[in-house]
């Protein structure tokens, strides 16, 4: 049985064909959601992709979030199912109050696009459940508003309930704690700047980002079958 | 009405610091904490000024800031032709 993911589409959006491309490769199915209608579907798992939604005017994501779309994301969600936002899809995430934080424009005002090595730092969400602390992962960045920020306490009680996910092997961006991804409570909604389906295989430049994305659709496959 | 929306303290701004760091070759050395925000110019329907600064606050907190690392504030101008 394969997981089928619904992948959103904001006006704006321009990653959702990749994130297709990678699902089907790794065995999956996938469905693009138009933003318009509140109605997921049959879907075992929701990804976010990268873009600029809605033009990424006023700030990226703080006009998606009043998209239909979001209410099913959000009822979804909080039924356990995994949503993962990719890029602008993060952004998205944060601006609708499913993740903590916000994502700033990058320290030195500079569009960052380059293959970087990433650590995981926990395994307590969909995309890195059973992966090992440590592991280094090199995935593709490529964003202008990519700085992870958050208070003191929020930072805090994100590292004690171990929901930083990913962290930057070097800072490129001035996050916080090296931030490039963080989880909810329940560890099934996931946001990430780093782009793991630009690098599903080796002749993309890195086959690291399919383990990521196979998480996914294992947990998926899960959701199905509860 | 005036919207501005800035940063809050110690979040960082690296478009105000850019401009900050280029004053002393200026010759502006007496300038300094530069922070740089957003201004939104919006007319409202409202019977008073409170009236519509309070709707203005509504649209802060759904929409035109984000309180995680911004704060705005809201300055009324009655009548004001745009």
């Amino acid at each position: 049985m394969t997981a089928t993911v619904g992948v959103v589409v904001f006006p704006g959006t321009n990653c959702e064909h990749d994130v297709v491309e990678a699902v089907e490769a790794l065995g999956g199915s996938a469905r693009l959601l138009w933003h318009g209608s509140a109605a997921l579907g049959d879907v075992d798992a929701v990804v976010l992709p990268g873009g600029f939604a809605h033009g990424d005017y006023l700030r990226p994501g703080a006009l998606a979030r009043f998209s239909p779309v979001m209410d099913g994301v959000r009822d979804f969600a909080a039924a356990g199912g995994p949503v993962v936002g990719i890029c602008n899809g993060f952004q998205v995430l944060t601006e609708a109050g499913l993740l903590p934080g916000a994502l700033q424009r990058n320290r030195g005002l500079a569009f960052i696009c380059a293959t970087v090595g990433v650590k995981v730092a926990s395994p307590g969400s969909v995309l890195t459940a059973g992966l090992e602390v440590g592991r280094t992962l090199r995935l593709p960045i490529n964003h202008f508003e990519g700085s992870y920020a958050c208070d003191a306490g929020t930072l805090a009680r994100l590292r004690a309930e171990e929901r930083v996910v990913l962290r930057y092997e070097e800072d490129p961006n001035g996050s916080v704690d090296r931030i490039a991804g963080v989880a909810n409570d329940e560890g099934n909604v996931v946001g990430i700047m780093p782009h793991p389906e630009r690098a599903y295989r080796g002749l993309l430049g890195s086959p690291d980002g399919a383990v990521l994305l196979a998480n996914l659709l294992r947990a998926g496959r899960l959701l199905a079958r509860r | 009405m005036l919207v501005e929306v800035r940063l809050r303290p110690g979040i960082a701004d690296p478009a105000g610091a850019t401009v900050e760091a280029a004053l002393p070759a200026l010759g502006f050395t007496d300038v300094g904490e530069v922070r740089m925000g957003k201004a939104i110019r919006l007319a409202v329907e409202a019977p008073d000024e409170d009236a519509a600064r309070r709707r203005v606050e509504q649209l802060c907190q759904r929409l035109l800031a984000n309180p995680v690392i911004e704060e705005a504030q809201v300055w009324v101008s009655p009548g004001e032709d745009l």
